[in-house]
């Protein structure tokens, strides 16, 4: 698809078949759940029926005594260990501590010889729990009189990642807040020409990898070892640290394969409580949660959002204000930067002169919010992109050329302070309007729309690598960053190859093992690409500068006179590839090199965000107005990422994001019936499926090589869901007339609102 | 503390063209009994409640989900896993290697069981059409992938196959 592009690059910038292809269709690629130790031991949960409760007493003799049980950890015998975690707020004890604070809390954990014993232990444990009036939404929960989740002060965790002092635990139900000011919206809102104002909901809606949490834990003379499904492994190292008490040089996470992440893998999970269990039973154990549990782990925050926007008489956007209440539910997780980051990510791909952002992230007796693909984004694009059509539609303009006048340009610092704009969304937004027809004729009962987004992404620069020449020439690339499908394990060799000189085929990642790959923080916000891509080249370059030197010393030179070339150097008449230097230099035809990097947040690095992921997505839909079944017949994306070093896995990562957020804009949500969720399994939590997508499907790259990564790349994966759900509301409006602020748009949403239009002639308020 | 002890029975059944004698409880799926008798750790786990098909295994050639097919039910059937796709000289078969070709999979997880699942469709319809292919595959879930390409490799692997038998 790119051939023509590729004319500069030997191995970049190509469609290169995975690398793990073979392995996963074979069913030989190895994922956390097929591992198995000599004398492992297996581990299952006992949860709490209660969303907020006192534990009065728990009664596990009869589990302890029961055979095959090896041994049951409570929370109330932790002695020894430093039981809180939590990398932003260290709120989160690893097991029920004299209290449960959702339903689904763990409270006890029995060791057993096989999975069915430590079942059947699990119903002789007797616990007795006093019930505590619960909250389960924002509003509630910060009301004067709703009960404390939590009474203690936290101290915040070492590698939060959000600016703004820890709120939690400071005598409210506020886990913690972010504001963005910039102008007068006051003023601003006073002079326009039309203001939009409306209140929107993005869903609870849960990640769901299809390989639920899982992980081993061996605690030894040596220290902790853990096979872990993370995301984030040097991040789930330093909760460990505490945890145990531990030189980070005595912890070792291990994470083969992981079976689909989307943000819901990242930071620490079930972790410490495995490695607890390992530390009480003095024997390797393993924890293999069900996708039940897995839903009672970790979901996305689901936010209410207020939000007014508005223009001049000229049709620019003079000003937006929101306030947001986001529900991260019992335990912090990372709220505290999706939080920052939904403020930060209001402001849409729009440069806006007047702005004011408050946001509250607020503790909840719900299973605990995090990250989830574009975390923060997608909740207030729901918003923020609905407004630009209702906005535009006030002021009788085409939603699409509104958004060409309005949109941040290129270099632009639309967000004071932060890096200037590294997209072309006007050339973003041309494409999908081609791609999907926008100024064509539609069916009745059709609606298109078209959207964009850009979030601060790419996380935290701080990466290191080496790069391992072998005297044959082949190549180990040492990478701390985990494959959860997106293709590291391939675009990360095509960069060594291409800066090297040498074959594809040559180049050997080895992955995400903290006691021997070399420092990344995390691997998540599309960082991967842009972050590691960047140490990978440079380490690549340094391998190639002591290679120089060392054909130098062999052919006897000054340095100057050698001549680096593709895969090796000349030297007057004289010409040396890379194993034949290494071997001349070591006079053996062994040994190697090794190439490093190190990523910080200096130099290219200096000026967070990173990169600007931003993306536009066109959908075209329609809607039986009898059923409120609404169909996407149409997607086009664009993904703006500066050079895609694999066409096809960028593109892969586009349609993968944007039917996530179809799924969310159109069937998910997790739902609570009182205290208890209602929809906590896979037969009614309803997910996207072959015949929900449409039949028409154009994915296309914008490659301007803007971005601070290797040859100009920039990460993607998560801009092509944002603008999604609100794509579908704004759709659905265009097809029916209907306005709809809550996602998902069921059937039942879609069909209430189209009688509401009905019978009000016109704009509905639902 | 000792081994629990279990009730087994002796089940037999021709597993990847082998006939295979193995002892399981009689509760045990057939998933368990791959998994973790046999280690035939190919065989992805997920859901449970046959909604997702990721453990999706061929009896006598015929999709189900081995997360809730009680392995006794395969006594004296033939079960094909994903193990058992590669040719003798480890030539992937055609559906495998469109899978590769058209970047049909992401993590992973999904794959062995959409690749079986599109095998029971392509040898039983050998050019289906793309309704087809959606109404045959719409129990196999994909978080990755969008569906489409693996609609375009299942669609690429008929072709391949249809030229290989002439």
């Amino acid at each position: 698809m790119s051939e023509e592009k590729s004319r500069d690059f030997e191995v970049v910038n190509r469609s290169v078949p995975r690398r793990d292809g073979r392995a996963k269709v074979s069913g030989r690629a190895l994922y956390v759940s097929d591992v198995k130790l000599a004398g492992m031991a297996h581990v299952k949960v006992l949860r709490s029926p209660y969303a907020h409760a006192r534990i009065v007493s728990m009664d596990t003799s009869a589990a302890e005594t029961h055979r095959g049980v090896c041994n049951v950890l409570r929370g109330d015998d932790l002695e020894g260990l430093n039981p809180y975690f939590g990398h932003a707020v260290k709120d989160h004890p690893l097991i029920a501590i004299d209290k449960v604070r959702y339903a689904g809390e763990p409270v006890a954990a029995v060791i057993a010889e096989d999975e069915l014993t430590a079942y059947e232990a699990l119903e002789l444990i007797r616990v007795e729990y006093q019930e505590l009036p619960a909250v389960m939404e924002p509003g509630e929960s910060l009301e004067k009189t709703a009960p404390l989740l939590h009474e203690r002060q936290f101290e915040a965790g070492a590698l939060r990642g959000f600016e703004g002092e820890v709120t939690a635990g400071r005598g409210s139900n506020l886990c913690q807040e972010h504001h963005v000011k910039w102008g007068d919206v006051d003023a601003a809102f006073a002079r326009a020409a039309a203001v939009v104002e409306g209140e929107y909901y993005f869903p609870m809606a849960y990640a769901y990898a299809m390989e639920p949490y899982v992980a081993i834990a061996e605690v030894g003379d040596d220290g902790v070892t853990l096979y872990s499904s993370a995301q984030h492994p040097f991040m789930v190292r330093h909760d460990l640290k505490t945890i145990f008490d531990m030189p980070v040089s005595r912890i070792r996470l291990i994470v083969p394969f992981v079976g689909g992440g989307y943000g819901s893998k990242s930071y620490t999970k079930i972790e410490p409580l495995v490695s607890a269990c390992a530390w009480k039973a003095r024997r390797p154990v393993k924890l293999q949660l069900s996708v039940e549990e897995a839903m009672l782990t970790t979901r996305g925050d689901d936010a209410l959002t207020w939000m007014r926007t508005a223009v001049d008489a000229d049709g620019k956007i003079i000003a937006r204000q929101a306030k947001i209440y986001m529900n991260t539910g019992a335990y912090a997780e990372n709220s505290p930067l999706v939080c920052e980051k939904s403020s930060n990510r209001c402001v849409g791909p729009y440069a806006i002169p007047n702005v004011q952002i408050d946001n509250y992230s607020v503790y909840t007796n719900t299973v605990p919010a995090s990250s989830f693909r574009g975390f923060g984004c997608a909740q207030v694009t729901m918003a923020g992109e609905s407004q630009i059509d209702e906005l535009a539609a006030r002021i009788g303009k085409d939603p699409y050329e509104f958004r060409l006048d309005n949109v941040a340009r290129p270099k632009q610092e639309f967000f004071p302070g932060m890096r200037p704009f590294d997209g072309t969304l006007t050339q973003d937004l041309r494409i999908v309007a081609d791609n999907i027809g926008w100024k064509e004729p539609l069916p009745r009962g059709h609606g298109r729309s078209i959207g964009c987004s850009a979030s601060d992404a790419g996380a935290y620069p701080l990466t290191s690598t080496a790069v391992r020449v072998h005297a044959d020439g082949s190549v180990s690339l040492m990478i701390g960053s985990t494959e959860l499908g997106q293709g590291s394990h391939t675009v990360l060799p095509q960069i060594a190859a291409e800066e090297l000189g040498v074959s594809f085929d040559v180049v050997r990642v080895v992955s995400s093992d903290t006691a021997i790959t070399p420092y990344d923080r995390s691997t998540g916000a599309s960082r991967t690409t842009t972050l590691m891509g960047r140490a990978v080249q440079e380490a690549s370059r340094e391998a190639k500068e002591q290679m120089v030197r060392m054909a130098a010393d062999v052919l006897g030179v000054e340095e100057s006179e050698i001549e680096s070339v593709r895969g090796g150097v000349t030297c007057g008449e004289a010409r040396l590839n890379w194993s034949e230097v290494l071997t001349r230099y070591y006079k053996l035809p062994d040994g190697e090199v090794i190439g490093r990097a190190y990523i910080r947040k200096d130099g290219d690095f200096a000026q967070l965000p990173v990169f600007w992921e931003a993306a536009s997505t066109g959908i075209e839909v329609s809607v039986d107005e009898e059923t409120g079944k609404v169909t996407m017949e149409k997607l086009g994306t664009a993904g703006d990422v500066g050079l895609a070093i694999n066409p096809a896995l960028a593109e892969g990562q586009d349609i993968g994001a944007a039917t996530t957020g179809m799924g969310i804009g159109m069937f998910e949500e997790l739902e609570f019936d009182g205290n208890q969720l209602l929809n906590g399994n896979l037969l009614e939590y309803r997910l996207p499926r072959f015949s929900d997508m449409p039949r028409s499907v154009k994915l296309e790259l914008v490659e301007n090589r803007d971005g601070v990564g290797p040859y100009g790349a920039k990460g993607g994966g998560e801009a092509s869901l944002n603008s999604l759900p609100a794509n579908i509301a704004n759709a659905v409006y265009n097809a029916t007339g209907a306005r709809v602020r809550r996602a998902p748009l069921t059937p039942e949403k879609v069909w209430r609102a189209i009688r509401e239009a009905r019978a009000t002639g016109g704009e509905n308020k639902s | 503390m000792s081994k629990p002890s279990r009730n087994l029975v002796e089940l037999r059944f021709e597993l990847n063209g082998k006939d295979l004698t193995v002892e399981c409880e009689p509760q045990q799926t057939l998933s368990e009994v791959l998994r973790n008798r046999l280690n035939l750790t190919g065989t992805k786990i997920s859901c449970e409640v046959q909604v997702c098909g990721a453990c999706t295994v061929l009896v006598d050639g015929l999709p189900v989900s081995s997360c809730t097919y009680l392995a006794y039910e395969a006594q004296g059937h033939s079960v094909t896993t994903i193990e058992g796709l590669e040719d003798a000289g480890r030539k992937l078969h055609p559906i495998q290697q469109c899978f590769i070709d058209e970047f049909a999979f992401q993590c992973g997880f999904c794959t062995p069981g959409m690749i079986l699942s599109a095998k029971a469709l392509l040898d039983d319809v050998p050019d289906p059409t793309d309704d087809e292919i959606i109404h045959h595959m719409d129990g196999n879930l994909c978080r990755c992938t969008g569906y489409v390409p693996i609609v375009k490799a299942i669609r690429k692997a008929a072709a391949v196959m249809k030229e290989a038998r002439g």
